[in-house]
């Protein structure tokens, strides 16, 4: 048994010691957790199989963000979760028979129909043009001249899940006195000042004018 | 014993069961549905990896990237309407979540 198979059941053991508390954890905090814990382990398995840019994009995208976004959003939730837990255990009978049916179908598949593969191209890997490139370096000739229409497609639908988060949880608030920019430096001087054109109109000069202006000079 | 594809294949297939079984189980709460959906796209994921490895071909890694692509965007929409969800109802219960009729 070499060292990669060694590090290779190592990743597995921890990866479904993982997926198995993510589906069992009673607090979901820990489950997230447990959840970038598995990634992490995918990520070391991939790395494995010389996938090492995909590898380290699980370790970014996923750890980095997605993960990150979960764990936000289950603090942020004021999850009760006895609410929830009930029941769980009720339907353990069925979801372990659907569990364990999953797992047998693809098992008698794999079993029987792929063992040839290790025979004729175990440890070639890659690349097989005979030319030694990096991984990263394939997968970037790969996406930028077989695959641009599909990676442009992809990159519109980060941008509509972008557009879509935002519209979904934004909201206007009621009370906001917020002032509106665009508005305030559209204002021109007739909407606030109106003249009115009027004739001038000569005041008479009565007592009670005279009486100010006097009272004005004795102040002084 | 060296490593063959049938190591990582029979982990994927682990890792999906494993997460049929979570959806089953934690079927009331919607952010552990989207955490086990997550685990089912890495174990698809863990299946092409494999498969481009033994092989030798890099086009299952490019579908991959475009998984985690599509994967990221999903989870970015369901938890915006997780949290949409929360601030109308004040609950993630699954069977709260009765109110569209049809």
């Amino acid at each position: 048994m070499d060292y990669q198979t060694g590090f290779f059941y190592l990743f597995a053991i921890v990866l479904l010691f993982a997926a198995f508390r993510v589906i069992t954890a009673r607090n979901p905090v820990h489950a997230v957790l447990y959840l970038m814990l598995a990634f992490s382990q995918a990520s070391g398995v991939w790395l494995i199989l010389k996938a090492e840019f995909l590898g380290l994009t699980l370790v970014l995208v996923y750890l980095g963000a997605v993960m990150v976004l979960f764990l936000f959003v289950v603090m942020m939730l004021d999850i009760r979760m006895d609410a929830l837990r009930t029941g769980f255990w009720k339907h353990a009978p069925i979801a372990l028979i659907l569990g364990g049916l999953v797992a047998a179908e693809l098992a008698a598949v794999l079993w029987t129909g792929f063992s040839r593969l290790d025979a004729g191209l175990a440890g070639s890997g890659l690349p097989i043009s005979g030319v030694q490139r990096s991984n990263t370096h394939e997968l970037g000739v790969l996406l930028y001249t077989e695959y641009l229409y599909p990676i442009q497609a992809a990159a519109v639908i980060l941008l509509v899940a972008m557009i879509a988060a935002i519209a979904l949880t934004l909201r206007h608030r009621k009370d906001s006195k917020a002032i509106n920019p665009s508005l305030q430096v559209h204002v021109r001087a007739e909407d606030r000042l109106v003249v009115i054109p009027m004739k001038a109109v000569a005041k008479p000069m009565t007592d009670s004018v005279v009486a100010e202006g006097s009272h004005g000079g004795s102040k002084t | 014993m060296s490593l063959s594809i049938g190591h990582f294949l029979g982990l994927g297939a682990i890792l999906f069961a494993l997460s049929v079984t979570g959806i089953f189980l934690n079927r009331k709460n919607l952010i552990v549905l989207l955490m086990a959906v997550e685990l089912m796209l890495l174990a698809v994921n863990m299946n092409f990896v494999a498969f481009s490895h033994y092989l030798g071909d890099m086009h299952g890694q490019v579908f991959v990237f475009f998984i985690l692509t599509v994967a990221a965007a999903e989870s970015a929409i369901g938890l915006a309407i997780l949290v949409l969800l929360f601030r109308n109802k004040s609950s993630i219960n699954v069977e709260e979540l009765n109110e569209l009729k049809g």
